[in-house]
């Protein structure tokens, strides 16, 4: 697949659903930071310099030996896309909104399955991602890894026998990596569970975040939960303790949607059931009351209430409805009330298509 | 009051976001503002950790974080110019060198961050050298003890020759 494929196309390997746990654990990520030895870090990169690191990483991908190892990845210059095309990248999670500043410097390098992808110039010079469907932290280490391996077979990174990789920043340094699941925990809000589960995961060296709109409630029920140290503790161990974490996490989510099932029954099926009207009637829907719908809908099929509906589906809505790519399916700008017409239509669409396959 | 992301326009809009209970409110330019808002789950924005970051600068440096810097005394790397000055306002290092010239500094810095001063991860395949095989040979031998003491013996012979052999190979450099 194309970066033109990649940017035409809602869907990603990440959103499939089939991974395991797939019912509460969307997506894992994991990213690491490097930098290339001798040159300042992108933020006092001059341009020429800049178009350096961009032009060695080229030189690195179109590598034989990389090539064999890797298969095929292409690098694509963040100014040779338009700004609709960059922001579908950020929508589908491939790049990080950094990445958009300042974007004549930056760059992309995608594999064709746009599972593995390195952001070139973003705060480091180097950043490597793996994004996979539900909790498969393992095989994004070690995909990450041997994308790192490739990359260092022909970049000097720059690397301290003490510190380990170095970067910009010195919440990154040691090992560079950010590990995270998102977690879809509707169960746990709903049973008002939730600030003090997320507030001991914090006790034990982790970070839980989750997008807060105006209320307190976090949109579409997402969290998600990484690493915070960096230094001193070797890769795996980061990620086991992440592991051991999210099992528990899924565990207590289990139980919370059981206990509802069992206690809260028909105030549980309405709530899915209005979730589940308003999405297939609605003729205008803002981003934040889909994002409240959908999470309530997801709950419904992962609880067997509604069962014509791919859970997928979901989470491919929650991408396709956000704003860039509507601009992109109606190949238009678009008001924010246009906005909102259109994603209300979208939905219908998209949901009755699903309905009668 | 200027926006607290990009130091550059007005800043016309609060933001506020809540994490790990508790809540942070932050005064944004409407683009910045925008963007911020724009992006879906999974990239959250990592502003709270370099406000963090330099919450702890301020203190450690004894440097104000934000508004013009006076005087900026102190260290300042040979290899890219970076003054602690800057580095305590902006959070970030300039390159690698930095490591070197601020190290004693950053030392408090990444015992709050992290808990400790010391990589004992992964390293690089090529360029990572003697280190590679000595924390190979860490392992190994760690693993050695735990075989001896589970009394798992065929593996501990296993063990101490792929020690022996790594041994050879440090010393043949
Ligand atoms: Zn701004
Ligand atoms: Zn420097």
């Amino acid at each position: 697949m194309s970066i033109r494929e990649t940017v035409n196309n809602p869907h990603s390997h990440w959103m499939d659903g089939t991974g395991p746990e797939s019912d509460i654990v969307i997506s894992s990520r994991v990213r690491v930071a490097r930098n290339l030895a001798h040159l300042p870090f992108p933020h006092l990169l001059s341009r020429e310099k800049a178009e350096d690191v961009i032009h060695a990483v080229q030189t690195a991908i179109e590598n034989r030996v990389f090539r064999e190892k890797m298969g095929k990845m292409e690098l694509t210059r963040m100014n040779e896309l338009t700004p609709v095309e960059r922001q579908i990248l950020v929508e589908k999670h491939l790049i990080s909104p950094d990445l958009l500043e300042d974007f004549e410097r930056k760059a992309v390098v995608l594999r064709d399955d746009e599972v593995l992808s390195v952001m070139v110039n973003e705060e480091d010079h180097l950043r490597l991602q793996c994004l996979l469907p539900g909790l498969q932290l393992n095989r994004a280490w070690e995909l990450v890894s041997r994308l790192d391996d490739g990359l260092e077979a022909t970049l000097d990174y720059a690397f301290d026998e003490k510190l380990g990789y170095l970067t910009a920043c010195p919440t990154n340094v040691g090992t560079g990596l950010r590990a995270s699941v998102m977690l879809h925990l509707p169960g746990l809000v709903m049973v008002n569970q939730i600030k003090g589960v997320l507030g001991t995961i914090t006790k034990l060296g982790l970070t839980v975040r989750g997008l807060y709109g105006e209320g307190t409630e976090a949109k579409g029920n997402l969290f998600q939960v990484s690493n915070q140290v960096t230094l001193g503790q070797a890769e795996e161990d980061i990620i086991a303790n992440l592991i051991s974490v999210t099992r528990q996490l899924l565990g207590q989510e289990r139980a919370a949607r059981e206990a509802l099932y069992r206690e809260r029954r028909e105030q549980l099926e309405d709530r899915v059931g209005r979730a589940y009207g308003l999405l297939k009637h609605a003729r205008v829907m803002t981003s934040d009351e889909a994002m409240s719908l959908f999470s309530d809908l997801r709950l419904g099929i992962d609880m067997g209430i509604i069962k014509n509906i791919p859970a997928p589906l979901i989470i491919e809505l929650m991408v396709l409805t956000r704003p860039a790519f509507l601009v992109k399916v109606t190949g238009k700008d678009l008001s924010p009330v246009e906005r909102d017409i259109y994603r209300a239509q979208l939905i219908r669409k998209k949901l009755s298509a699903a309905q009668q396959s | 009051m200027e926006c607290e992301r990009c130091h550059q326009r007005p800043a016309t809009v609060h933001l506020t976001e809540i994490i790990n209970n508790e809540k942070r409110t932050m005064r944004l330019c409407e683009q910045c503002a925008r963007e911020l808002q724009a992006q879906a789950m999974g990239f959250f924005p990592q502003i709270n950790l370099h406000n963090f970051l330099a919450g702890l600068l301020h203190n450690e440096f004894g440097f104000p974080t934000t508004g013009p810097t006076v005087a900026p005394a102190g260290a300042r790397c040979e290899a890219c110019g970076l003054t602690e000055a800057q580095f305590a306002r902006q959070g970030l290092l300039g390159c690698g060198e930095c490591y070197r010239y601020f190290g004693p500094r950053l030392e408090p810095v990444f015992r709050r961050i992290h808990g400790n001063t010391c990589h004992t991860g992964k390293v690089p395949e090529r360029t990572g050298g003697k280190v590679r095989v000595i924390n190979r040979l860490e392992r190994l031998k760690a693993q050695l003890r735990e075989a001896i003491s589970r009394e798992e013996f065929e593996r501990a012979a296993e063990l101490r020759d792929a020690i022996r052999e790594l041994e050879k190979e440090l010393q043949e450099g």
